[in-house]
């Protein structure tokens, strides 16, 4: 038989229908790819009974012709989604061997729609990192690697070699999908987590509107920013992966009360006559050669698709990372004020209260988080609120109106590069200044300060050999038209599978 | 602005993380390096301009006032590092 795992997402649910393998076929061939990938360490947790129940049961309603959209595919859930009776921990040690009792919404519709779950898959820890390097379960190795270079699998099952970063922070999801290790995942997105790691990889990955997945049980960093989505192999994938994922979710205010439409019908349809704004702005001084090439590349194959190419300014672009730096810190120092040692995880004993809070939150964070909870915790406190966080917020009325009025004159949606760069090694970036390791996010997350959809598509090759992304962002609740213009660059593009299987 | 070493201190004993002495001087060289980054912001003129509150114009949704959920408490206390017939165990705060 063809190797289960290669397929798409989309692909094995037509298999599933026309009875050509079984789920618990399917589920096995992942389990088996997951066990010989241990070295990639995408996954935290891997659960292959719950795995098995559940492609059984799928098996049982296949066979009467029943089942939902995504019945008997399996998938990953980033370790930040809260599942039910299993471990989950955002990869922080503060959490330690936090067992959810309940479900968060996000993973509850996957589970409604049929789909198996494969484990928990590694980030940053409590999402804060670009490299995925953060985490309290070590770095995740990115499946590519760069012409000619030396990494592979050693003896032990350990990877050899200065591999690279798969980025982050939903790192786990993006390195497993990218070396077949389930067929899409869950991920979320607080400045770019889905579609950097998703551009480094070779994968796509839809960061929604704001509004439209739950955020109901996915643990916290900044709430005015996070929103859960997919990273798929296809254009297709992310767009059925969506479907289930979004929908009104009573237990989240901010979730929004619109239906959800069907999002595989906007994949081929035709994107002529649309307008596709390029920001000059994000044309920065030194921006490497090849990311510029790539993004007119995606200009052409857009124009010849019958899109129209309008240049656009959008004037505050400069200022949405810096503004980011103050707002999500002061918003994640407010989230992870929770971490005090007294209803779950971690506790390091203390002669009072208040030794015990510092040393528990001092053993339980790592570096970064630590540094963020303190700029956060710096930004908000007496006498600088004014100066930073309230500046910030009202930067980020400018960075939003600069959208609105590119929307407001006609635009459909912007076309960008995903990230200034390839993946890069591990330990190159931020050892020294954490704004090095920032600066990654500079296309990214302008679109979460907007609270707008973001689409990363795979579009290219750089000399290295390694994937370079696209980024398509639409008007808000516009998912539709990100999909149709992904898969324009897709058919063009190309998909960009792993060519081998090194690791294992 | 830039923060020194008091200042420093002061923020770990806020954000309830204990920093020893040691770390302090690294620490403030990354807060600083933040800071610094986020000056920029100064360019900007935002007056009249009001600080944004919510990214989707959205009226917040009211539900009745009726009890939806509770008598859960042994699962509320199961992840606890320290409980004792349903409460939560602290070290002790009054004398």
């Amino acid at each position: 038989m063809t190797d289960l795992t290669r397929l798409t997402l989309t692909e094995a649910r037509e298999g599933l229908k026309a009875k050509t393998f079984s789920a618990t076929e399917l589920t096995t061939a992942h389990i088996a790819a997951i066990e010989k990938a241990r070295a990639l360490n995408a996954y935290v947790l891997e659960t292959p009974e719950h795995a098995l129940t559940q492609a059984a049961a799928s098996d049982a309603k296949l066979a009467k012709g029943q089942g939902g959209p995504l019945e008997g595919l399996p998938l990953g859930i980033k370790d930040l989604f809260a599942t039910k009776g299993v471990r989950t921990t955002a990869c922080s040690n503060i959490l330690g061997n936090f067992v959810p009792p309940y479900e968060s919404t996000v993973s509850g519709q996957l589970w409604r729609d049929g789909a198996v779950m494969l484990g928990k898959l590694n980030n940053d820890e409590f999402a804060m990192g670009s490299s995925n390097e953060t985490s309290a379960f070590g770095a995740v190795v990115n499946p590519w690697r760069r012409k000619g270079s030396n990494v592979g699998a050693g003896a032990t099952g350990a990877v050899e070699g200065a591999h690279l970063v798969p980025g982050g922070s939903s790192g786990g999801s993006a390195s497993a999908v990218a070396a077949d290790l389930c067929l899409a995942a869950t991920a979320t997105d607080t400045g770019g987590s889905i579609r950097q790691p998703a551009a480094f990889t070779g994968t796509v990955g839809i960061k929604p509107t704001y509004g439209r997945c739950s955020r109901w049980g996915i643990v916290a960093f900044a709430s005015s920013l996070d929103q859960a989505g997919p990273i798929g192999k296809t254009v297709r994938d992310c767009a059925a992966m969506l479907g289930s994922m979004a929908g009104h979710d009573p237990k989240d205010t901010t979730s929004v009360d619109t239906a959800v439409p069907d999002y595989e019908k906007a994949v081929g349809r035709s994107v002529k006559g649309m307008k596709i704004g390029i920001p000059r702005e994000y044309r920065l001084d030194g921006l490497n050669a090849e990311i510029e090439a790539l993004w007119q590349q995606g200009i052409d194959w857009l124009k010849a698709a019958g899109a129209e190419i309008v240049e656009i300014s959008l004037p505050h672009t400069k200022y949405a990372l810096p503004a980011y730096y103050i707002v999500a810190p002061a918003e994640a120092s407010s989230n992870l004020a929770r971490y005090d040692g007294v209803r779950y995880g971690l506790r390091e004993p203390g002669r009072d209260i208040a030794e015990m809070y510092e040393k528990t939150r001092a053993e339980g964070f790592g570096a970064e988080v630590k540094r963020r909870i303190m700029i956060g915790t710096y930004v908000l406190s007496a006498g600088y609120y004014d100066a930073y966080y309230l500046k910030a917020q009202k930067v980020r009325t400018l960075i939003k109106r600069d959208f609105d009025e590119a929307y407001a004159a006609g635009i459909d949606a912007v076309l960008t590069p995903a990230t200034p760069s390839a993946a890069f090694g591990i330990g190159e970036k931020g050892s020294s200044d954490p704004v090095e390791m920032y600066l990654n996010d500079i296309f990214t997350v302008t679109v979460n300060m907007a609270g707008l959809p973001g689409l990363a598509v795979p579009a290219g090759l750089d000399r290295q050999g390694l994937p370079l992304g696209l980024q398509l962002i639409g008007r808000p609740f516009d998912e539709e038209t990100l999909f149709s213009l992904g898969q324009v660059i897709e058919d063009a593009a190309g998909r960009f599978p792993v060519a081998e299987r090194w690791w294992g | 602005m830039s923060v020194d070493l008091a200042t420093v201190k002061r923020v770990a004993h806020l954000a309830r993380i204990a920093v020893p002495e040691a770390d302090l001087p690294r620490l403030q060289g990354e807060l600083n390096a933040i800071l610094g980054f986020v000056e920029q912001l100064n360019e900007v003129d935002v007056s009249g301009v009001e600080p944004l509150t919510s990214v989707t114009p959205m009226a917040m949704k009211q539900r009745e006032d009726i009890v939806t959920d509770g008598e859960i408490a042994d699962t509320i206390v199961a992840n606890a590092p320290a409980s004792d017939d349903n409460y939560f165990m602290v070290p002790k705060v009054i004398e």
